[in-house]
């Protein structure tokens, strides 16, 4: 059948080989190691490239070489991995490769553990590395759509030329939901405009992040952010429910977005005009849409698995804090429906005494199977 | 000779080999000359490499990579494909190129504290997994570009700005040798180091390099060359001192000879060609094309269901199954598996939410059915059991009482696996149960799936469609 049974990070590399994806590099992290064992298992089955680098720094460095050549390549980590890569992102943005990550957060900073977060929002979505430059970031909350914009993610790698980021958490990837399989497979046109191949016709191309001159490097940084005004203008993709007649609108992505999505269902409910505003693209933002909304006077509560880095840009995008407010969870723990309720129906004033106090036991599963 | 001939003959000899470039537009201003002080090695060994790629005749196949140094710019004057990268990465990127392009021929061009310092890591590894990749090590004992600090390859009693008295091993350790550690790997193909003291060892460095891009051209593996060369600017050192200090100290210390050349012995390295095709992709992942697809328009009640146990039990296989024969079906449905704070071992459950309509939280927290296979995870979730629900647990556990209004049973099924020959199937009895339970998916999409489940154990399909089969008929006549 073309709809199976899929686990989010089998579905990635679905997605990634029916993109076209040539080269894999990767390194082991829990809880992003299971894409890279799907790539070892199913790269080599149709003579792609697999390796297994010896580190993050290697990975991307890897990603920088083969996405020069002009093919489709990608990587995956999680937070501590993504750290290090953070170089070879703003290389990437510099010389304007296009590549694909794919980011399965886990709880931080540091060490951290191995649960589930979205502490990595931040360090992605604002950038991370040094310099004037932006990822394009998309944020799967379904098995489906790991696959379905990890398939995105190269069309707009390839398309502005720019790296792009898979931002999806442990959850999302242990989690099996049906999966409808692309249509059909995609075999990428090379572009020998500014690929190095190693053969005659692109012999004239360089692939550099060097500008030497100030101006020259002061004229491309204007042409960068061109481009992501561009982006901005172009991109956005955002997913709503139930927000037309709401009052209170929960701005959540990822895994996080579906219990907000549940919270949706209960409070409408108990009568309550709530409503979701899923972000699928958390850069570009959906500003002028969480703009209109603030200006109708909606009141936001941000629900992320994260220190309020979401509801930063909400505000930003709002131009306002007040009537904004943040339900969250860190550490590993898994937003959990009450504590969206009790948020909901504070801020519509309903009676209802629903206890937060006790913490959920239950941990997402990183990577076992009995 | 005549005037003309003596012309000719000068061009012939100053002009650049052909994969050189005869003037340096990259470079901006001053086109005409390189950005490298008098008397450095750099462009002697840019004029060798190039002479190579001119008389082996793989310009049009060459990519060249700058690392950060010195030579960050070698891409001013190399007539091929190039790449700049970032400190220490060369090795890498040169791995993505040669994976992604089998017929390209990578050069990584680096010197001290790129390749042997910061680029270590990738140094070694990518020798060690044999890329084919030609890498070229400038060691002149000096960070250039930054300001003549210490390099892991200054010798000792050598003076920099950051060795002000002279490098002491007991502070800053010993000089790297470089191809004695690459020696001790496998999978190099040719590994020499070589001298530009005077023209004689500048011809024989030639020969070097030679071979190491002919291991390249024949698609061999991994060569490595490392060169002694001048660092006049940074040791502040005239001709002569500098030609005295390769050959009287740096010599001695990295002793010039070939380490390994199996260029005549080593086959070629094939890889395949990457295959795009829809056809080969439905093929390994087992998608039959023209059968049901996407999802169907029933009307069903949500279900949400939630096994657990110990880690082990099968716990989460059942709950997989259950999910399977959802899909079969076409129902919206998600599985997700979650587990105590004990990691091993411990408690294991995993919720299943069946739909007909897009899922919210895949998370069950209130519960129609749970499906329990010991006492503590019984004890826990039965608290989220809803009003009018059921609680379906494995009999060994025990008595188990609740004074709210939920349909509980107790299912001995152990037993009815035991009686099928294999107890480890209990798990199957229970969702055969469940079959007769809820009538939201037909029993045999449940066999379906545990086909499917199976088919890599075909034994036990047949014992585990048994006591499916014998878990709904013991509901029948039990409840």
């Amino acid at each position: 059948m073309s709809n199976q049974m899929v686990k989010g990070n089998t579905a990635v590399i679905i997605g990634a080989m029916y993109a076209g994806c040539d080269c894999f590099f990767g390194y082991p992290i829990t809880p992003a190691s299971e894409i890279l064992h799907e790539a070892s298992k199913y790269f080599p089955m149709v003579g792609r490239n697999f390796v297994q680098a010896e580190s993050e720094e290697a990975s991307i460095n890897m990603v920088y070489g083969a996405s020069g050549t002009g093919h489709r390549v990608m990587t995956s980590s999680s937070g501590p991995g993504i750290s290090l890569m953070q170089e070879g992102f703003t290389f990437l943005a510099g010389a304007e490769l296009p590549a694909v990550i794919v980011d399965i957060m886990r709880a931080g900073p540091g060490l951290g553990n191995i649960g589930p977060e979205q502490g990595d929002y931040n360090q992605i979505v604002k950038g991370g590395g040094h310099g004037n430059y932006k990822n394009i970031v998309l944020a799967p909350n379904s098995v489906q759509e790991m696959c379905d914009l990890t398939m995105k993610a190269f069309e707009l790698a390839d398309k502005w030329r720019n790296p792009v980021v898979v931002l999806a958490d442990g959850t999302l990837g242990q989690m099996a939901e049906p999966l409808v399989f692309p249509t059909e497979a995609i075999k990428p046109k090379i572009d020998e405009t500014w690929a190095v191949r190693g053969n005659k016709e692109t012999m004239e191309n360089l692939i550099t992040s060097i500008f030497n001159d100030f101006n020259d490097l002061e004229d491309f940084n204007f042409k960068l952010q061109e481009k992501y005004a561009k982006i901005d203008a172009e991109e956005v993709i955002v997913d709503e429910y139930q927000v037309e007649d709401a009052e209170i609108v929960l701005v959540s992505f990822g895994i996080s977005s579906r219990i907000a999505r549940s919270a949706v269902d209960k409070g409408r409910e108990k009568g309550i005009k709530v409503g979701l505003l899923r972000p699928v693209t958390l850069s570009p933002f959906p500003v002028e849409r969480v703009k209109e909304l603030a200006d109708k006077g909606v009141e936001f509560i941000s629900v992320e698995m994260s220190n309020g880095q979401l509801l930063a840009d909400v505000q930003f995008a709002a131009l306002r804090r007040e009537g904004t407010h943040l339900v969250n969870r860190m550490g590993g723990n898994l937003i959990e429906l009450k504590h969206v309720l009790a948020k909901i129906y504070e801020i519509a004033g309903i009676d209802e005494e629903i206890d937060t106090s006790k913490r959920s036991e239950e941990k997402a599963s990183p990577n076992i199977i009995d | 000779m005549s005037e003309q001939t003596n012309k000719d003959y000068e061009e012939k000899i100053r002009r650049n080999p052909q994969s050189l470039l005869e003037e340096y537009p990259r470079k901006g201003t001053n086109i005409q000359s390189t950005h490298y002080c008098a008397g450095c090695g750099h462009g002697i060994i840019h004029k060798l490499i190039a002479e190579c790629m001119d008389e082996l005749g793989i310009q049009e196949r060459c990519v060249m990579i700058s690392p950060v140094g010195c030579s960050v710019y070698a891409y001013f004057y190399f007539d091929c494909g190039n790449f700049q990268t970032a400190h220490g990465r060369a090795p890498a990127v040169a791995t993505g190129i040669s994976r992604a392009e089998d017929n390209a021929i990578v050069m990584s061009y680096q010197g001290d504290g790129d390749l042997a310092s910061i680029g270590l890591n990738e140094t070694l590894q990518a020798a060690n997994r044999g890329e084919k990749i030609a890498v070229f090590f400038v060691n002149n004992t000096v960070y250039g570009m930054t300001g003549g600090q210490m390099a892991p390859t200054t010798l000792i009693g050598e003076k920099t700005v950051t060795c002000q008295t002279g490098r002491d091993p007991d502070y800053a350790g010993h000089p790297t040798h470089m191809c004695e550690l690459i020696n001790t790997l496998k999978a190099p193909v040719f590994i020499e180091r070589v001298s530009l003291a005077n023209p004689l060892k500048i011809r024989l460095a030639k020969y070097a390099i030679k071979q190491a891009l002919t291991v390249q051209k024949e698609g061999k593996g991994y060569s490595f060359v490392e060169i002694l060369s001048p660092c006049p600017t940074n040791l502040k050192q005239d001709v002569k001192r500098a030609q005295e200090f390769i050959e009287n100290q740096m010599e001695k210390e990295f002793p010039v000879k070939n380490f390994r050349n199996n260029l005549y012995t080593k086959e070629p390295v094939i890889r395949p060609e990457s295959d795009f095709t829809t056809e080969s992709l439905d093929k390994i992942f087992n998608v039959s094309r023209g059968k049901s697809t996407g999802y169907v328009d029933d009307d069903i009640k949500p279900l949400n269901i939630k096994v657990s146990g110990f880690g082990g039990q099968g716990v989460l296989s059942a709950g997989l199954t259950i999910a399977q024969a959802a899909c079969a079906e076409g129902k919206h449905v998600s599985w997700y598996p979650s587990y105590g704070p004990e990691q091993r071992g411990g408690k294991s459950n995993c919720s299943v939410v069946i739909s007909n309509e897009t899922i919210g939280t895949p998370v069950v927290d209130d519960i129609d059915i749970l499906i329990a296979l010991n006492k503590p995870s019984l004890e826990q979730f039965s608290q989220d059991v809803k009003v009018g629900g059921t609680i379906l647990y494995d009999a060994k556990i025990g008595e188990f009482e609740t004074d709210r209004d939920v349909n509980v049973i107790a299912m001995p099924c152990v037993d009815i696996a035991e009686e099928h020959g294999n107890a480890r199937t209990a798990n199957t009895a229970l969702i055969g149960a469940l079959t007769e339970l809820s009538d939201v998916l037909k029993r045999e999409s449940y066999e379906n799936a545990i086909r499917e489940m199976f088919a890599s154990k075909p034994k036990v399909i047949d014992v585990n469609i048994d006591v499916l089969e014998a878990g709904a008929e013991w509901i029948k006549n039990n409840s």
